[in-house]
Parts: C-alpha cells; structure tokens; sequence
C-alpha cells in the first residue's frame, strides 16, 4: 500500500522540487529573495478566504482537464478544447438568456446546448478523421482558431445584448431562473461563515459529480475498458473486436462535450459574469491540456494537479506588494509541467522495465538451457 | 484494396493535360496569374496585384513561413513540434528585449536565441526522456508565455514607453532594399528607372499585375525579410544536397536503419530541433521588427498556423512557402486601406479559380471532385454579390477554413516522415 503511494508520489514530489528550484533561480536572476516570495506565496493561502478562492478557480480548470483526459486516454489529442468551449459558452450564454424556464429546466437547458455546441464541435474533427484521415491533432488546431473567429462574429453581429447600447460586446446576463446559487447557506447551516467577501460558488458539485462519472465511465464501464485499452494497444485493440471508427467519434464527442462546460462555472454561478463577453477568460482550454498531463488522466490526479495549478495563481496574486513579479506563478506553473511530463516517463520506463525484467527471470526459471544473457534487455525494451 | 482503387482511377481518369512537371508549374502560375487579372479587372479594383499589396503579403507571410519551415525541419528529423508557438514566443521576448538594447540585428539574433532554448529544452524531453512529442509541445505552449511575461515583468516595466505587455520599442530600425533599374531603387545617389513600376501603371492584362508582384517582392524589403527568404533556399538545399541533411532525415524516415548505418539519431533530432526553435524564434523577431516593439500575444496562433502551411506543403519547403504566401496574401489584405473592397474582390478571384479547378478536373473525368470543387465556387460567386462588407473575425478565420479544407480533400496524398513523434531509443527495432 505504501509502497503504491510512494510509487505514485515520487515523480510528482521531483517535479515539484524541480519547478522550485528552477522558479528560485528565476527569481535570483531578477534580483529578487526566493525565499520571500515563498513566505508571501504560503501567507497569502494561509485563510479560509484564499481556499474557498482557489476552490472556486480550480473547478472550471478540473472540467478543462476531465474533458481533454478522455481522450488522452485512449492517445486521441483534443488540442480542441479551447475552440469548443468558447463556442459553446456563446452559444449557451445566448440561448440561456433568450429562453425562459423554470428554475431547475433553465441549468438544464444551458448544460444540454453547451455540451452539444461542444460535441458537436469536436465531432467535426472526428468525422474527418474517420472518413477522411485527417490527423486529429491538426483537425482541432485548425478548428481552435475557427471557432474564435466564429464566435467572435456571432457575438458582434448576432448576439450581442443589444438593449446595452450595444457598445460592449457581450450577451444578455442570464436570468434568475438560470443561475446556480452559492454552497455558503448550507455551509452556514453546520456552523461554518466564510464571511462576506467570498462564496463558495454552486458549481462545485456538477465538478465532483463529474469527476465521479469518468471514474465510473474508466473503471465500471465496457466502453471504459475499451478507451484504455484503445489507448494501450490500439492493434490488440482492434483485433478484439474494438472499432476504432466508433471509438474515436464517440471518445471525442464526449471530450467536445465535457469542453462544452469549461464556461458554465462563470455563466451559471459566478456573479461576477452570468454572461459571455469580453472579461470572459479564454484559454481555460489550453490550460486544461496542462492540467491532464500534471493529473495522468485519472479522476483523482486531475483534481489534485487543478488544485496545484489553482493555489500558485491564488498564491502569487499579492507578491506584487513586495515588488516580485506576480508573473512567477507561470513559471513555477510551467516548469512543474514540464519536469512532472519528463519525470512520469522516466518512472513509466523505470517500472516498464522492472516488469519486463522480472518476465523475463520468471521465463529463465521455467525453461532449460538458460537463453543468452542480451535477449532479455531487447525483449525488455521493444 | 488500394492496388483496384489505382486500377478504376487509372481506367476513368485522363492524365494531366500537360505532361511535364515543369511546365504544368508553368502553366498553373500562368492561369494563376490570368485568374487574379481578371478578378482585378472585374472588380475594378487595381489593389487586388498592385505592388504595395504584395509587399505587406510578403511581410506578413515571413513569419508564418519561418514557422512552417521550423515545423518542416523538426519533423523531417522525426520530432513533431506542437511547441513551436512557444519557441515563437520567445523569439518575440527576446527580439523586444535586445532589440530595445541593441538595436534591431540583435533583436534579429535575440530571437533565434530565444527560440533555440526552447527547442533544446523541448528536445530533452522529446528526444533524451522519450515524452510524447505532442505532450512536451503542450508544456512548451504554457511555458512560453509565463516566461516572457515573466521577463517583460522584470524588463519594461518602470522603463520610459514600456509596460508588462509591451517593450519600450526597438533602438533603430533595419534598413531596407530596393531594387535598382527594375523598381526604382537608387544606385549610388542616382534614381534609377522603375521598369515594373511602369508596366504595373499600364493595367494590361496579366502584365501589370506580374509587374506589380514582381515590384512587391524587390521593393522596401527589409534584410530580415530578405534573409528569411533566403533561408528557405539554403534549408531546402541543406536537407536535400548535403550529407549532413539526408541524414537528419534519415532519422525522421527510418531511426533505426539510420543507426544501423552510423548516424547518431539523437544527435540529428537535437540539431532539428535547435534549428527548429531557431527558425521559429526568427519568426518571432521578425513580428518584432514589423511593429518595432515586442508585444503581448503577438504570435496570435502563427505557429500554429506555419504547422498548417507545412502540412499543406506536404512537408516540403516549396509548397510550405506557397502556403505561407497564400496566407500572408489573405491576411495581409487585411492590412491595406480599404480591406473591405480587397477581400470582396479576393472572393471574386477565388470564385473564378476555383470554376477553372472545376472545369479542369471534369475535363480529368473526375467528377466527385469537380462537383465539389464547383460547389465552393459557388459559394465564392455568392460570396462576391452578397457579403460587401466582409466581416474582420471571418477573414481572419480563412487561412485555417483553407487548411481544414486542403487536408480534408489532400489528406491521401500528403506524405509526413514515416516515423515522425516516434521516440527512438539505440536498441529499438
């Protein structure tokens, strides 16, 4: 048991060490004392306040990564998420505000046109894969910068809030019925005030529900067990009776779909939006392709590495008081990524090897003569 | 399966109508340039093939080629590098950063630096640790960012025109090259005559719009530019004329018979990848040295876009440059005064060559082909009458529209590296 989670835990814990050091030398470099930005970066967490907060930014960036984790999954590359989730936002945010429904409905109605718009989207790129071989990775780039253009003229010719004046570009705010409220009242209920400047927002819990279904979807599933094994082997795969075609309009609609509520957080729960416009942030996709590797795809390790990602840019919001560049974050963000890519590899060939090594002992025992001594590393690394 | 599919395409099909590779690339530029003619004289819109157009195409389609050309050198060494748009990025921080202490040749040199440091630390990953190539080009793309914001944080702000987005601005400017007797430039004081300029002037058909791309592409051109063009010269003689190039694509094509022969692969694919980054980071300072200053997000996707050329080049420097021209031609018009009218008249060119496509491939008796190729025309017919004033978010959506499309209809024929985004280790099979 511990064995496993040391197992698990020993390359995120070099990548984190990594990501300091590399972050201290920066800061070194730019003449500043590391040291005090980290006292300010642990202080400026240090409140229930800042948690709630990195709760409330950790929940749109858990969605982006569940949605590219699906198909990453099975070694299919949404590079996309970026592009459908935009549009679905827009999308959303427009048909949200022009309908009116009851209450429950209206949420429904949101989440029902922003993962279709988002599906839909992805399934573009799908479809040209499956008929036509078109790269998914270049099929979903391309269409990353058509649906930014896309949206961008749907909102400035068509659905733009027009009563406004209609000088700012944005949607209409959504209506009462469509919003989700905030956690606070229940947590008040037991006795916990997390006081008057923050709200836990209402979407934390679509969040967990929908971490739970993909570990359902992995774990519990026929169709879980065909993802990851599509993603292992894909040849085994196919001669087991998977159809890749299926698999891959499927995976990606589902990962177009998910993408498709990367926006509802701050269409639906955050009062400081409830609508798509200008503020409205616009490379959570992007983000989120990070948030998947630094998770490994599993349910859990997405939300720990969201979180990771949530608490460096709630951390390093006040360093600029002490005159260090807030901008540090990306760094310590960025390098984290890169060394934990470098290190999950290492570990994976480490352990590939070690089993690889340990068949071929257990096959030298089985059989006599012993096989020469280099058949078993060529074996081990092909 | 595919030995029948040849058969029937070689029963109903008729061979090109010209036999001669050469000159069938004669005649496409022929119709091509009689298309845009027409479309001019047409619309009665002279900007469509004037020299001023051409020139800022030129401009803005640099670095988008250098893009595509760092996507073609990396990949030809067996390394698919998403991350290009990050080593773009840290061109541009880099170029803005020197460029503002240096001058502009440094912001040049700045920027290849820039860009070389990321493709190294992208190739570490790639090629030493074996992470996924699409992986590690991801963590590039976030990185890039952080860390020029990072440096412009410490670099320009408190500096006098300087901001956490933007660079002070270039110390100097880089000079510029003109073309003495055929555009007019000078010659020791003298004013030369401007033979292209005078046949641009008479309107005939098809000589005066050769005359003005022929007058955009030697008139004001920067010696960035000029290099840049240059590079696509040596780097495509470099990967198919010297020994070092064949083996750097040796070990794209086929690692381990390329190891069995001697050529370190690893050793190649680092060498792709440091003039990856490096071309790439060129891209970027050359966007520097077009706006004279480093901005925030001035790469705007343009790696991603050279990918796009590079694919529609079929991996190869010719076709990624006519690509790269095709996209700076429909973004740069966005640049000219009047924009609306260009684009408006750009859809009636695009209309009429694509009817001539249609007609073509009918007389090639494809006719799925021809049918769909005619329905785009169409489309472009329509375009012209009804959208008079082309929308700015939809032109700039074009250039990605016309890839989708290209590997949507070429995708059978384009041809990457066969083992490309394959970690190579010694041993491996």
């Amino acid at each position: 048991m511990f064995e496993r989670i040391w197992r698990a835990a020993i390359a995120p814990l070099v990548a984190a060490a990594a990501a300091i050091l590399i972050s201290s030398i920066a800061l070194l470099i730019s003449g500043n004392n590391p040291v005090d930005a980290f006292v300010e970066m642990w202080k400026t967490i240090d409140s229930t306040a800042a948690v709630i907060d990195i709760i409330n930014t950790a929940v749109p960036l858990y969605i982006s990564g569940i949605a590219v984790a699906i198909g990453f999954k099975m070694n299919l590359f949404n590079i996309g998420s970026n592009g459908q989730y935009i549009l679905a936002a827009l999308v959303a945010g427009w048909a949200g505000a022009e309908v009116s429904l009851p209450p429950v409905l209206h949420v429904l109605f949101v989440f029902a046109v922003a993962m279709t718009v988002g599906g839909s989207w992805a399934l573009i790129a799908a479809v040209l894969n499956v008929t036509r071989n078109v790269n998914v990775v270049v099929a979903t780039i391309m269409l990353n910068y058509i649906a930014v253009g896309l949206s961008a003229f749907l909102l400035s010719e068509y659905f733009r809030d027009s009563e406004n004046g209609g000088l700012v570009a944005q949607t209409k705010v959504m209506p009462e019925s469509a919003r989700i409220p905030p956690l606070d009242p229940i947590f008040e209920f037991f006795g916990f005030d997390f006081g008057e400047r923050v709200d836990l927002l209402g979407f934390l819990p679509v969040a967990i529900a929908l971490g739970v279904a993909y570990y359902v979807l992995l774990n519990r599933s026929l169709f879980g067990y065909e993802l990851k094994l599509s993603g292992m082997n894909a040849d085994a795969a196919q001669s087991a009776g998977v159809n890749p075609k299926r698999m891959v309009l499927i995976t990606l609609f589902m990962s177009g779909a998910v993408a498709g509520m990367i926006g509802l957080p701050f269409l639906l729960a955050d009062s400081d939006f409830y609508k798509y416009g200008d503020a409205f942030p616009v490379t959570l996709g992007f983000t989120g392709l990070g948030i998947a590797l630094l998770g490994r795809n599993s349910p859990v390790g997405v939300a720990a590495a969201a979180i990771v990602w949530a608490t460096i840019e709630v951390a390093t919001r006040r360093l600029g008081s002490l005159g260090i560049p807030p901008e540090i974050g990306k760094i310590l963000q960025g390098s984290f990524l890169l060394a934990a890519v470098i290190a999950y590899e290492v570990v994976r060939r480490r352990n590939d090897a070690a089993a690889a090594e340990a068949a071929a002992a257990a096959t030298r025992e089985e059989r006599t003569p012993p096989p020469t001594p280099e058949a078993a590393p060529i074996g081990a690394t092909s | 399966m595919s030995a029948t599919m040849d058969a029937t395409v070689a029963k109903t099909e008729r061979p090109p109508l010209i036999s001669s590779q050469r000159w069938r690339l004669v005649a496409l530029v022929m119709v091509g340039v009689a298309v845009m003619s027409t479309a001019r004289i047409i619309s009665d819109n002279s900007d469509l093939t004037s020299s001023g157009t051409f020139g800022v195409a030129l401009r803005t389609a640099v670095p988008i080629g250098l893009a595509g050309l760092s996507g073609l050198i990396a990949e030809r060494s067996g390394t698919i590098n998403i991350g290009l748009d990050g080593m773009m990025v840290m061109g541009t921080i880099f170029a803005g950063w020197w460029g503002w202490e240096y001058g502009p040749w440094m912001a040049l040199l700045g920027g290849i630096i820039g860009g070389m440091m990321g493709g190294l630390v992208m190739s570490v990953a790639t090629t030493t640790f074996g992470v996924n190539h699409i992986v590690a080009g991801v963590a590039i793309n976030l990185i890039a960012p952080g860390i020029a914001r990072f440096m412009a944080s410490e670099l320009f702000v408190g500096v006098q025109g300087g901001s956490v987005t933007s660079s002070p601005g270039n110390s100097g400017s880089m000079g510029s090259f003109t073309m003495p007797f055929l555009s007019g430039g000078e010659l020791f004081g003298w004013q030369t005559p401007d033979i292209f300029g005078w046949f641009e002037d008479t309107g005939w058909f098809m000589i005066a719009d050769a005359a003005g791309f022929m007058k955009g592409m030697t008139t004001d051109i920067t010696w960035d530019v000029m290099l840049a063009v240059g590079l696509f010269f040596g780097m495509a003689y470099f990967l198919w004329h010297t020994p070092l190039g064949l083996r750097l694509r040796f070990s794209g094509e086929r690692p381990s018979a390329a190891d069995s022969l001697g050529v370190s692969v690893h050793k190649m694919r680092y060498l792709g990848m440091a003039i990856s980054g490096g071309l790439a980071g060129m891209g970027g300072a050359v966007l520097v040295l077009f706006a004279n200053r480093y901005q925030e997000n001035q790469v705007a996707g343009r790696g991603f876009l050279g990918l796009a050329t590079m694919i529609f080049g079929n991996w190869m420097p010719a076709g990624t440059a006519a690509g790269a021209g095709l996209f700076g031609y429909a973004s740069g018009i966005t640049l000219r005064t009047n924009p609306e009218d260009l684009v408006n008249a750009l859809f009636l060119a695009a209309a009429i060559g694509l009817a001539v496509t249609a007609m073509y491939m009918a007389y090639r008796r494809s006719a799925s082909g021809a049918g769909t190729v005619l329905v785009f025309s169409l489309l472009a017919f329509w375009a012209y009458f009804a959208v008079k004033e082309p929308n700015n978010q939809l032109v700039f959506v074009t250039p990605y529209v016309v890839t989708l499309i290209a590997v949507t209809v070429g995708a059978q024929r384009l041809r990457p590296p066969a083992e490309e985004g394959i970690p190579w280790f010694k041993g491996m099979q």
